[in-house]
């Protein structure tokens, strides 16, 4: 692989860029890996890069029905933060948080990570406890979060109306380095390191269904043909129920569309990210200069990749509330992705009841940011059999033991 | 946008009007299950793509709770029928087998 860097943009400008190489390789698949990934989204992606990095496992395909990333990790709104309140999450998010600080330098690929800082705003009393509690609790974990006033909010935020009518801003959480990255380039980041390891990443590929002897996975079936394994990783966010129904077994996973929308371009208005869950909505500005926003998810179990009209109603009344300046702005563009939501919003890194299957799904509305760190934790559970310290308490087993990791971080809110 | 016939007051109703209830025919467990049983009840989901029989309330209407039998893929809608039964009514299990050949029919 030949690696970027301002020197090799320089050469290449100099020879009219003629000598760029294609970032990923699109091999042909071959009949037996020692690792196979279903779904080459970002958690997917990031669990092969570990393998390797991390494991030295390197015979691994990841294998996408679609194109990269095309799934949930290359349509979100991209935001990053690790201010969560219980102990096994903050620890995932934030090992992720970290892990993106320095991503672009791993990968030799600018993600674009931009630790902007973010706010979660407390707009009734019962935000303003919770934050305050979670503030505390962040400060046991070591995440560095702080609570702040309302004057403070409209100084970091200009444009925001901290006096609405409905729900004034009393408050906010605020994580200086939460922020924001490209989405894509962390998918392609990843795909062109893992290829340059030597593994295969088989786009338009779709696994129909698992084979699997006495309890233990053999290969897939694919719409290129059998290829066997010695272990099966199903990374599919949205379709997991689906693809665990070909291996076998059901998952406490239902799916729904969440959708976004951008606005037209404007000039620089919003260096932070906010998110209003009262009202709910959040809300940042790319480097494009679209205003990126994140609506809210369907109340029923569909794939349509498109979402409830009414929904978009909602957040945009929500947003115009707190910035009213975005009044006159058009949207340009209105999409969906599928969720998986878990029984209590929180993901799944896990064994199955196949011995050398693993899951890692239930990311919900708010797996972006923790694309690192899921990776680093599912690639120890993949390479070992046993979870790590990370992925220790997010087992499937917690359903069945009531041992629930009780935090909406995967709701149809916040992100 | 989803419509979905309300068969306790008949009313077309908007899915604004609606609200979701998940997967129908679920087994209710209580006091006495096996922990198995009881995760099956509470969270175990088929969440299938494609034929899914749910339960809704009409909310914002008549305020009680229906069935109905949706494709979550298409959002064709195959029909609604009242909250007290054990398993869709034939003539819907017949529409379905019609529309969805490769339908694997009512576990
Ligand atoms: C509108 C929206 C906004 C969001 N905003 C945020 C946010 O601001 N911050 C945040 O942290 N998170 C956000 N999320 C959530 C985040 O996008 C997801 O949690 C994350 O991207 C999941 O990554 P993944 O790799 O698990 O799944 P995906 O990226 O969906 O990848 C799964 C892949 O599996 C493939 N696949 C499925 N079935 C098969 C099969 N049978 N064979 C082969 N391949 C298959 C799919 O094609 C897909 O590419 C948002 C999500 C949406 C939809
Ligand atoms: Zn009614």
């Amino acid at each position: 692989m030949k690696r970027y860097s301002a020197f090799a943009i320089a050469r290449e400008a100099a020879r009219y860029h003629t000598g760029w190489e294609r970032a990923w390789r699109s091999p042909e698949p071959k009949t037996h890996y020692d690792v196979i990934i279903i779904g080459a989204g970002g958690h997917g992606l990031a669990t092969a890069y570990y393998l390797g990095k991390n494991h030295g496992i390197r015979n691994v395909a990841i294998i996408e029905k679609g194109w990269l990333g095309g799934g949930n990790t290359g349509r979100n709104t991209t935001i990053i933060r690790s201010n969560y309140l219980q102990d096994p999450s903050a620890a995932i998010y934030e090992k992720s948080r970290s892990l993106y600080e320095t991503l672009s330098q791993d990968l030799n690929y600018n993600i674009m990570f931009s630790p902007r800082g973010l706010i979660m705003l407390a707009q009734t009393h019962h935000e303003v406890r919770g934050y305050q509690r979670t503030a505390y609790a962040n400060a046991l974990q070591g995440v560095k979060t702080e609570f702040i006033s309302p004057a403070r909010v409209k100084q970091l935020v200009p444009i925001m109306d901290i006096s609405g009518p409905r729900y004034p801003v009393l408050g906010g959480l605020y994580q200086a380095r939460g922020g924001t990255a490209r989405h894509d380039a962390v998918a392609w980041g990843y795909a062109r390191a893992c290829s340059d390891m030597g593994m295969d990443v088989l786009q338009k590929t779709e696994v129909t269904a698992v084979r699997s002897e006495g309890g233990t996975v053999t290969g897939v079936e694919t719409s290129r043909g059998i290829i066997g394994c010695k272990k099966l990783s199903i990374v599919v966010a949205g379709h997991s129920g689906h693809v665990a129904e070909m291996a076998g077994f059901r998952l406490p996973i239902e799916s729904v569309a969440l959708q976004a929308l951008v606005s037209e371009p404007i000039k620089p208005c919003m260096d932070v990210v906010v998110m209003a869950n009262t009202v709910h909505g959040y809300m940042s500005q790319s480097d494009k200069g679209e205003m990126v926003i994140g609506g809210g998810t369907d109340g029923y179990n569909n794939y349509t990749q498109r979402g409830s009209f009414h929904h978009i109603e909602e957040t945009v009344r929500a947003l115009i509330e707190t910035f009213p300046m975005i009044s006159r702005l058009k949207m340009l563009r209105q999409w969906g992705g599928i969720v998986d939501i878990t029984g209590d919003r929180s993901p799944i890194l896990s064994k199955t009841p196949l011995g050398n299957c693993f899951i890692n799904a239930g990311w919900g509305t708010g797996g972006f940011k923790a694309i690192p760190g899921s990776g680093w934790a599912m690639a120890e559970l993949v390479a070992k059999g046993e979870p790590g310290p990370l992925a220790a308490a997010f087992g499937l087993d917690r359903f069945r033991e009531g041992r629930f990791i009780d935090e909406s971080v995967a709701a149809g809110v916040a992100h | 946008m989803l419509l979905l016939n309300c068969p306790c007051c008949g009313v077309d109703a908007d899915e604004t009007e609606l609200a979701a209830g998940g997967e129908a025919h679920l087994k209710r467990e209580t006091v006495g299950a096996e922990d198995e049983a009881f995760e099956a009840y509470l969270f175990m989901r088929d969440n299938p793509r494609g034929v899914h029989f749910e339960r809704w309330r009409h909310a914002y209407g008549c305020g009680k709770w229906f069935l109905a039998a949706r494709d979550t893929v298409t959002l064709e809608v195959f029909g609604t029928y009242p909250a007290q039964t054990k398993k869709p009514p034939k003539a819907i299990e017949n529409a379905l087998k019609k529309k969805r050949p490769d339908w694997k029919g009512w576990a």
